[in-house]
């Protein structure tokens, strides 16, 4: 069992989705509610990983941040530090990976209150910032679960976007899906199975806790007047 | 904040649904913005609710000006300080019955917001369900939280949108003698939309008919349903029998107008001045037909006799639907009678009978250039 690779992989989960349900919060709460031309084109985008394959990101994410490309160049001024086949880098390809799973969930939960519901809290007196904090956030907390645990298990799962920008760096790069493969490799298949279970475990406890946990707040407003 | 001020609006725009209205509503007065659904109704009370902007106009509430399109003032829901009752309640629903109301109540101190809530809720009849939520509760509880929570921001215009169609008939009807009351106390304007004439009849003082964004009639709303302006409104309001006529005499002195309606002679009291010769279309309410009693075989003492022969009889509970042609004429006159008047009447599908049609309540309708 190689712990420093699963303890990278939790920190990289971690990293993700502090960074992106905020941001997934916000930008889902704009698609939910704004009518603008391309909107489908920009929706389209925001699903492509879900149907690109890893490896394509990854090849991608590998160009985009590089030594030679100009984001890349500038991240090594700024810090002196590369973003590909470090830490910082899988963070950031994280996250754009798993912006779908994020932003999508918590979209389709503010699309679902309805607009009498808005309408009632704005003509309570309430300001922007409350109508969000004290009715908004409360109602979709289950699509705000739901992203949480997809991308927090999925960054954890990630291999083939890891693998191209990060290669296999103990303690920096590798994570428990490439620690599997390792595993794997060296026929070390007690420390694979070990870990698989590890991420089964995970995987199902996570989203039998989402299922239950929407189910009890979606109950809330499930029953709400028709 | 201006309270007790009265509301007048003129509106207009083209898109995204064409919308023109102008009216006013006094302080303690119920209007009814009635008309048939996707015509208008709910984005007039939107507008006035400042949740969408009109392209033109100006809404006053007293002396603040909420909006005006000209100078490019708008004020936002908050600012305009109003109570709203959404079709649906827009109760919050992971809130109890108390924090929604609680939620109405940010320009209370926050010690006093609790016990105040408690008042509203006592105010609507809606006793001992303070912690229950939404949905735990009937629609007719909900609409009296909503109510409540609408109330409770002492707003300085009420607007309802259509406050009884989420809720039963048996409880619509409670509702309805709650709202009368309660109306009674309000000293503010109260819009309320509704798509059912019977409404307005029964709670509005005043109404306003809009059809596909146009405002067709407004006015008090017997007045609207006996005298509706032309055939659209007529039909809007439910009146089922107009016709045609032709003018054989008017005697403006003694407010008397004779029409035909094919042989037959009607006579009519207060119409406009018009010509004699002249095409008109005419209609008469439901409550302006007598039916002879058959089984007797007593005669209608009135004028404006006509023989008609009864073509069928539809029972719908305390009332019945009785459709019947005209003699030679063959015009059809459709008519609510209670049932048990048909029973008394011995009105029966194939039988020839008398009615007459009140003279007071016929009323010639303005052609409208379409």
């Amino acid at each position: 069992m190689d712990w420093q690779a699963l303890w990278l992989s939790v920190r990289l989960s971690c990293f993700t989705v502090v960074v992106l349900i905020p941001l997934a919060i916000v930008v889902g709460r704009w698609l939910a509610y704004r009518q603008f031309k391309g909107k489908s084109l920009l929706e389209a985008l925001i699903m492509a990983p879900l149907v690109l394959p890893p490896t394509v990101i990854g090849y991608y994410l590998l160009v985009g941040l590089g030594n030679q490309s100009m984001i890349g160049q500038w991240v090594e001024q700024l810090t002196g530090q590369q973003l590909v086949f470090h830490f910082s880098g899988l963070v950031i390809a994280s996250i754009i990976v798993n912006i779908p799973f994020a932003v999508q969930p918590i979209q389709r939960a503010f699309e679902t209150i309805p607009i009498d519901i808005r309408d009632a809290a704005a003509c309570c007196g309430m300001s922007r910032l409350r109508i969000f904090f004290r009715v908004e956030l409360p109602m979709i907390w289950p699509g705000v679960l739901t992203a949480l645990v997809l991308c927090f298990s999925h960054v954890l799962g990630e291999f083939g976007v890891v693998l191209m920008l990060g290669g296999n760096i103990a303690g920096e790069t590798k994570t428990i899906s490439i620690a599997i493969y390792d595993s794997v490799q060296a026929f070390d298949f007690d420390s694979a199975g070990m870990m698989s279970l590890v991420l089964l475990l995970f995987a199902v406890s996570a989203l039998a806790l989402t299922t239950s946990m929407s189910r009890r707040l979606g109950g809330h407003y499930n029953a709400s007047p028709r | 904040m201006p309270r007790h001020a009265d509301l007048t609006c003129d509106i207009s725009q083209t898109l995204p649904i064409p919308l023109k209205a102008h009216f006013s509503c006094q302080a303690g007065e119920v209007l009814a913005v009635v008309g048939p659904s996707g015509g208008g109704k709910t984005t007039l009370l939107r507008m006035i609710a400042g949740l969408t902007l009109p392209q033109q106009g100006q809404i006053h509430c007293g002396e603040q000006l909420w909006f005006d399109a000209q100078q490019s003032i708008s004020l936002t829901p908050q600012q305009r300080h109003i109570g709203y009752m959404p079709q649906h309640f827009g109760l919050f629903p992971h809130l109890s019955s108390l924090d929604n109301v609680i939620s109405g109540l940010d320009h209370v101190p926050k010690a006093l917001r609790k016990q105040r809530a408690l008042d509203w809720l006592e105010r609507v009849n809606l006793h001992g369900l303070p912690d229950r939520l939404p949905a735990q509760l009937s629609g007719g509880q909900r609409q009296r939280v909503a109510l409540a929570r609408a109330l409770a921001r002492e707003p300085a215009i009420l607007l309802l949108d259509e406050p009884f169609s989420a809720v039963d008939k048996e409880t619509r009807e409670r509702l309805y003698i709650e709202l009368a009351r309660l109306k009674q106390q309000l000293s503010i304007p109260v819009i309320m939309v509704t798509h059912d004439i019977h409404e307005a009849l029964l709670l509005a003082d005043k109404m306003i008919l809009i059809s596909q964004g146009r405002m067709l009639q407004q006015g008090k709303p017997f007045e609207v349903l006996s005298h509706p302006n032309d055939e659209a409104v007529a039909r809007q309001m439910g009146l089922r029998n107009i016709f045609d006529g032709q003018v054989v005499s008017q005697d403006i002195e003694r407010n008397i107008t004779q029409f035909t309606l094919g042989d037959e002679l009607i006579v009519c009291d207060s119409a406009p001045t018009l010509e004699i010769g002249q095409a008109i279309r005419w209609v008469i309410p439901n409550q302006g037909i007598r039916f002879n009693a058959i089984s007797s075989g007593r005669l209608c003492k009135s004028i404006n006799k006509l023989e008609v022969f009864i073509e069928s009889v539809l029972i719908m509970g305390e009332s019945s639907r009785v459709i019947a042609s005209v003699v030679g004429i063959g015009s059809i006159i459709n008519a609510d009678v209670p049932t048990h008047l048909v029973q008394k009447l011995s009105i029966a599908a194939g039988v020839q009978t008398t009615i007459a049609l009140k003279s007071d309540q016929i009323h010639i309708l303005n052609i409208r250039d379409s």
